[in-house]
């Protein structure tokens, strides 16, 4: 592969150097550690509860796929439970298997993406291109059960939009079964890398009692130590049909983070292969049949891959929403960013950052460093994943290993 | 619904309650004044040790309510704690002091609703541009969806 | 041809900028990197700083937040130098046209040379629409 003869450039990731912009997250620092932060959010504003008013309830499916392109079918779920709560509407069973099927698809691919990602703040672009290679059979299996690699169209109110055929199955278990040892050598690799140990441990500790404080969901959460899993707790479409645990942690730490996220991938594949289980070589119907939605209030959650996603509907019995609330996971996860980060070194900002896993729409943002004494602009979220580098290079030479 | 949740409201906040209903056995919603919102949302919070959600604020045209969920988990029911405003004056005390998670939703409810919210520690803009215009409520019933529509 | 656009069918440095997106496009570009599609192969190469770039890769609506920066960067990227709308929304708004937080689409912030739709736009999709790009320049 010639590059005639040009330096190739920095290294590949979602960053933006930081011009005279608006900040997303400034951090104040004090020398080398981190003493204040604060955040500012908006720059992904698109106004769709707004826009949810104006759609039909069958139109809203579709828009709040797109709140956030990684939780595409956790958003849809969440909101056709709301509606499903309203109406006080069951679902077929077949109906719940494919949607715990679709929801833990969308797991597995997100943990991989964010395992990518963290392993690019660290220095281990490896990993990056690894994990999102194994992500893409995932990818594939979406595109072949649901027509699209991203933003299934599944989910409809009163069921799912479109079966699983007995003929995709076997292709989804194949997929799964070679999945499997890939996932299971990228966990023993992270378990066993001691330079990791050493870099992510006792890094961006989050105590329960921030998780309480801040609302935090997901395997931020479980990380701490907080046993919460909206699937576990509502057992909501087939979560309580099937055998399956949930995965905690107690040290809060990155390292900690990682661990739940790599082991929940497991228990995904597991679900997965139950529902096909119940799935194939059955019929049923995929819906029930809903004509009108009528006046009342409406609440649905489900466990996205970054943890608790909540809709909240109200009525007036026509056929649009009179209001839409909507709550993604990161709204409360990032905040908890200001406790696992001050008096932490600027080098671990960048995964302790990664370690909440904030939509990586988010994390692709600005971040600017404050020096805080004197207040003047110092870095940017480049500078941060630089020397989140760096500081793995160190304990690797330390350690004797090569780099 | 599990009895136990009902019971202990009724005990601690009976005749502050305005109105209670439990809509399936995981969906409980209560309304209280302003004047009552912090202590039941404390109680709520603490001594039934729920998960703070978050808060839906509603434009109803005749009233601005907002709806203040709480998730006890493991029991898997869901709290709905209401709290209506006159339209004209929608204020609110904060409830940031009780639920520090409260901060940001009452920041959004502010620049989207207009409502103000007294002893926050800090109300600006948290979602909109800062250029903004003062006193446009992008979720309140009056303002289309496209303000600007027919413009482009 | 200019001296200046031959180099560039040569080999691109593309920065990537996201204005408002649900990500779905963002990550559909950034998987053109990985081994299936790797769009290295053709010199295509991600860039940190809109200085070093030949194109600017735009995702998302063009939020009125970031409708200025969209602006700031366009003027910062060495000309000649391409916009490339990737994404419906990008290319029109799409499902949030409607809303009160839409500057875009982003052809009335900046000029665009390329649109790719989807939604998002599959990698295939993303390489062949720069392909197009390439096509132009010749």
């Amino acid at each position: 592969m010639s590059r005639e003869g040009k330096k190739v450039v920095v290294p590949i990731g979602p960053y933006h150097p930081l011009l005279e912009e608006p900040e997303y997250f400034a951090l104040y620092c004090d020398g080398e550690i981190v003493v204040d932060v604060e955040w500012e959010a908006g720059y992904n504003h698109r106004g769709i509860e707004k826009l949810c008013e104006s759609k039909s309830w069958d139109q809203v499916t579709f828009l709040v796929e797109r709140v956030c392109g990684i939780c595409s079918t956790s958003h849809p779920i969440a909101y056709v439970q709301a509606v499903e709560d309203l109406a006080k509407v069951e679902i077929p069973e077949r109906a719940k298997y494919i949607r715990s099927i679709i929801g833990e698809l969308e797991r597995i691919h997100s943990h991989l993406l964010w395992a990518g990602l963290a392993g690019h703040f660290l220095g281990y672009n490896t990993v990056f291109m690894w994990a999102w290679k194994y992500r893409e059979p995932v990818l594939d299996i979406f595109e072949l059960v649901t027509g699209n690699r991203q933003s299934y169209a599944m989910m409809k109110i009163g069921g799912v939009r479109r079966d699983i055929s007995d003929d995709d199955i076997p292709e989804m278990r194949k997929v799964l079964q070679e999945l499997k040892p890939k996932l299971e050598m990228l966990t023993q690799a992270v378990l066993d890398d001691p330079v990791l140990a050493a870099r992510l441990k006792g890094v961006g500790v989050l105590t329960p009692e921030d998780v309480k404080n801040y609302g935090a969901v997901g395997p931020t959460a479980r990380a701490s130590g907080v046993d919460i899993d909206v699937r576990k707790d509502s057992r909501c479409a087939a979560y309580g049909l099937v055998d399956w645990k949930v995965i905690t942690c107690q040290e809060g730490d990155v390292f900690a983070k990682a661990v739940v996220r790599l082991l929940e991938c497991f228990e995904s594949i597991k679900i997965i292969q139950q529902c096909l289980d119940n799935l194939e070589g059955k019929k049923g119907p995929i819906e029930t049949e809903v004509r009108e939605i009528p006046p009342g209030e409406g609440i649905g959650h489900y466990e996205a891959p970054r943890g608790e996603v909540f809709h909240y509907v109200r009525s007036d019995g026509s056929n649009r929403p009179v209001r839409h609330k909507i709550r993604a996971p990161s709204f409360v996860n990032i905040p908890t960013f200001k406790a696992s980060c001050l008096n932490q070194t600027i080098s671990d900002v960048a995964i302790i950052l990664a370690g909440v896993d904030p939509c990586y729409c988010c994390t692709e943002r600005m971040v600017t460093l404050y020096d805080a004494q004197t207040k003047k602009k110092i870095g940017a979220l480049k500078d941060l994943i630089r020397m989140s580098q760096k500081k793995t290079e160190k304990i690797k030479f330390r350690m004797g290993k090569k780099c | 619904m599990k009895p136990d949740i009902l019971r202990k409201l009724e005990e601690n906040f009976s005749g502050r309650i305005k109105e209670l209903r439990v809509h399936s056995e995981k969906r409980l919603y209560l309304s209280v004044g302003k004047e009552d919102l912090l202590p039941v949302a404390e109680f709520i919070f603490n001594s039934l040790n729920a998960r703070f959600v978050t808060a839906s604020a509603v434009d109803n045209l005749e009233n601005m309510e907002i709806v203040y969920h709480f998730s006890l988990d493991k029991e898997d029911v869901m709290i709905s704690l209401r709290v209506v405003l006159p339209r004209d004056n929608p204020v609110c005390p904060t409830l940031s002091g009780v639920v520090k998670a409260a901060a940001w939703i009452e920041r959004e409810m502010h620049e989207l609703f207009g409502i103000q919210f007294l002893q926050h520690p800090g109300l600006k803009h948290l979602l909109l541009p800062e250029d903004w215009p003062a006193g446009v409520y992008p979720l309140r019933k009056e303002s289309p969806s496209c303000p600007e529509k027919g413009k482009k | 041809m200019k001296l200046t656009t031959k180099a560039l069918t040569k080999s691109l440095w593309v920065f990537h900028l996201s204005t408002g997106s649900c990500n779905n496009c963002d990550i559909e570009i950034l998987d053109c990197l990985t081994p299936r599609y790797d769009v290295e192969r053709f010199g295509i190469v991600l860039v940190g700083s809109i200085r070093q770039a030949d194109v600017l890769l735009v995702t998302g609506i063009g939020t009125k937040k970031n409708a200025p920066r969209i602006k700031k960067l366009y003027q910062q990227l060495p000309k000649p130098g391409f916009v490339v709308a990737v994404g419906t929304c990008s290319c029109s708004g799409g499902i949030f046209r409607d809303g009160y937080s839409m500057a875009g689409p982003i052809s009335s912030i900046i000029p665009v040379d390329v649109w790719i739709p989807g939604c998002p736009p599959k990698p295939e999709a993303i390489i062949a629409g720069i392909v197009s790009l390439l096509e132009k320049l010749k």
